[in-house]
């Protein structure tokens, strides 16, 4: 509260008469976000986080949002005018906002922010991110199952660490049951541009795909696969059970409303701190969404007992023997990655064919 | 029964009234739709035209980051009239926009660590010549080979966009950025950079450029024999030819003054606000300058003012998102209505209105 001092009360003033709500003094959470917030995955999935403290706090708190904001210059700005505006925790939900996240920071120490997917922090900057990868191993192992033409098509967001180990999460794991299995990958350079990742998952099927996988937040993949027909999906970030059983079959869904709650209580509390957090499906930070009857009851267990595994530690999605694209060793037998590689994972593992874009 | 008349000339009165009657139509209709999402829609119009220039709160950044805002947007819009008042259409201003950035930050890149007062210099024309460069691949398509200068510039842009994407991957990815995308940090470079001239104004080297852009734009349609040419070329092209105007010379003059500027543009916005070339580091600057250069009636003061109100619907759409919770898409709605009405309203400069029936001949 002492960042209210600061600005004064003019600020104080000028804000109430703008919102109109001047009643107590509540705990001003801020989001931004990259994609608009009914974009049914990333966004929307924050979103339901957003929403979720509200609830959970009622009117202590008082959240504010600002959706489709660029990565770069702009995001800069959305940010400080929100911490102007008298915010008090402010979450930046993608990659591309980490140098605009440090830099606003730095001008608002009493501002807490905390940066999804990044990896720079501050006194005052944490971040967050999911083990989305643990989500890759359970759709590889369906997908390996269930490919016919041995094709698996992936539709990649960006090159970054975080896409890189879903792809070769998804790729290992297939692989395990289903030797022949080959992926395509195709590198949509956006998270959220429905006509783009159509047009991606329509070149995937083209070319004989039956199984397609996506990094990207939109519902488009989904319904050029319910168009094509044969083609098997699984809901990005959010369930997109509407296109259930067929063609989605299951689904990795973010939860980041247990997060966004405690952080907000700890900004309440006085006790937040500057972390790092990368929780998987053991925190549940990352769920399966339901595995819908299009799959076989036996490949449906296979795929519940390595969500299990992942769950309670007694497997890492990342185990040797393991090499690297080029046929060098990565791990060893029964070997598990750590997590620094993981976090800069910039490579392939052996097998995937076609390059990481350079 | 209303009909139009066409007006020997266009009213001069109607071609400087037309863009405050788009604005002030602009806020009635969006005023309209922000009461259909159920908010108050003085309190919108209010968030975004007042409260980034005179609200206590925010005013103090906001005025500066109209500058920002609005910098590259009359800096490419400049460019682009010349063209426009000429009939030469230059859609690709944001590939050129993204070729002077890739260039001038490409010169900045390859000296560091050094430190030398020459760096940002050459940057700036490297920024100038590659945006030039860009702009005279349809500039000499259309001189040489008459293909569609509008069709070659866009397809360009994504061209240029992939390139982006390329050099953020590669050639100039960060090498100490632990394998993610991005460049090094320009910001971070002080011999690269292009910072605030005075704290807290938002001035910057792109500023000053848009500035003097815009008075030699000036003085060059106005008194210089080649603003001349331009002009009669885009009112008569037989006239223009009769008076010994070379077209050739024309299109390369325009399409590589509007490329070099938008060069410019991403060069210092590569070197200053964004800092860093990253896979999406355009954001449209270069198409929404053609709105910008249109409301601004292709004159150079009325393309700042144009630029200005552009840049405040920006900065002042943002406040809105999240004081108001309007949608993102909203601002963006209210935005396309302001360049609907302007064409719209563009009928009463080249028409009379008359009321009554038409009489018998």
């Amino acid at each position: 509260m002492k960042r209210r001092m600061l600005l004064g009360a003019a600020a104080a003033l000028g804000l109430a008469a703008a919102t109109g709500a001047y009643a107590a003094d509540p705990t001003k959470v801020g989001f931004i976000y990259v994609g608009p917030v009914g974009d049914g995955g990333w966004t929307y999935e924050h979103n339901q986080g957003r929403l979720a403290v509200e609830e959970a706090f009622g009117d202590a708190v008082e959240t504010v949002y600002q959706e489709n904001v660029p990565e770069g210059a702009d995001a800069e700005r959305a940010m400080t005018q929100m911490a102007l505006s008298g915010v008090d925790l402010i979450f930046t939900t993608s990659f591309g906002y980490m140098d605009p996240t440090i830099a606003v920071a730095e001008k608002f120490p009493n501002v807490k922010f905390e940066h999804a997917t990044g990896y720079k922090r501050a006194d005052n900057v944490s971040t967050y991110s999911a083990r989305f990868y643990e989500g890759r191993a359970v759709q590889g192992t369906i997908a390996g199952h269930m490919t016919k033409s041995n094709k698996i098509g992936y539709i990649a967001s960006f090159p970054i660490p975080e896409v890189i180990r879903g792809i070769n999460s998804a790729y290992i794991h297939a692989k395990k049951v289903n030797p022949d299995v080959e992926m395509s990958v195709i590198w949509a350079y956006t998270w959220f541009d429905p006509a783009k990742e159509a047009d991606a998952a329509t070149a995937l099927i083209e070319q004989g795909a039956d199984v397609i996988l996506q990094h990207t937040d939109s519902t488009a993949p989904q319904a050029a696969a319910e168009k094509a027909g044969g083609v098997i999906t699984f809901g990005q970030a959010s369930d997109m059970g509407e296109f259930a059983p067929l063609p989605r079959v299951s689904s990795i869904i973010d939860d980041w409303a247990p997060y966004y709650i405690a952080r907000t209580k700890a900004v309440m509390d006085g006790t937040w701190e500057s972390t790092d957090t990368w929780d998987g499906i053991g925190a549940g930070m990352v769920g399966i969404g339901e595995i819908s009857d299009a799959v076989p009851a036996e490949v449906k267990a296979e795929a519940l007992a390595m969500k299990d595994a992942l769950a309670d530690g007694s497997y890492h999605a990342f185990t040797g023997p393991l090499n690297k694209q080029d046929g060098s060793a990565w791990l060893a037998e029964g070997e598990v990655a750590d997590d620094g590689t993981l976090a800069g994972m910039n490579f392939y593992v052996e097998g995937i064919t076609g390059d990481i874009p350079q | 029964m209303l009909r139009l008349e066409k007006r020997p000339t266009p009213s001069k009165t109607w071609s400087y009234a037309t863009p405050v009657l788009a604005v002030v139509l602009t806020m009635i209709a969006g005023g309209i739709l922000f009461a259909m999402l159920g908010k108050d829609p003085f309190l919108a119009i209010k968030t975004i035209f007042w409260d980034p220039l005179f609200n206590e709160q925010f005013a103090s950044y906001s005025r500066p980051q109209l500058l920002v805002k609005s910098g590259p947007l009359i800096l490419i819009a400049i460019g682009l009239s010349l063209g426009f008042r000429a009939g030469i259409w230059n859609i690709g201003a944001e590939g050129q926009y993204i070729i002077g950035a890739i260039c001038g930050a490409a010169v900045g890149l390859a000296f560091y660590p050094m430190d030398a007062w020459f760096i940002f210099p050459l940057m700036v024309i490297a920024g100038a010549l590659g945006g030039l460069l860009w702009a005279m691949i349809p500039a000499l398509l259309k001189t040489h080979f008459r293909t569609n200068e509008i069709l070659v510039s866009l397809l360009l842009v994504y061209v240029a966009e992939q390139l982006l994407a390329s050099m953020a991957l590669g050639a100039l990815r960060n090498p100490e950025g632990g394998g993610f995308p991005g460049s090094r940090n320009l910001k971070q470079y002080e011999a690269a950079s292009n910072p605030e001239l005075i704290a807290n104004s938002g001035m910057h080297w792109g500023i000053v450029a848009a500035f003097i852009a815009v008075i030699a734009t000036y003085i060059l349609l106005n008194r210089h024999i080649l603003g001349f040419q331009i002009r009669l070329t885009g009112e008569s092209p037989r006239a223009a030819r009769f008076a010994g105007v070379n077209p050739t010379a024309l299109i390369l003059i325009c399409m590589g003054t509007s490329g070099a500027l938008a060069g410019l543009a991403g060069l210092f916005e590569v070197s200053g606000p964004a800092g860093q070339i990253s896979i999406d580091f355009n954001q449209g600057y270069g198409f929404t300058a053609i709105i910008v250069a249109f409301l601004g009636r292709l004159n150079p003061i009325g393309i700042l003012l144009a630029g200005l109100l552009m840049g405040l619907t920006y900065i002042g759409g943002d406040l809105a998102q999240f004081m108001l919770g309007l949608p993102a898409s909203a601002i963006q709605a209210f935005q396309g209505m302001l360049l609907f009405f302007l064409l719209g309203v563009d009928v009463l400069t080249n028409f009379r209105i008359r009321f009554g029936k038409v009489e018998a001949a």
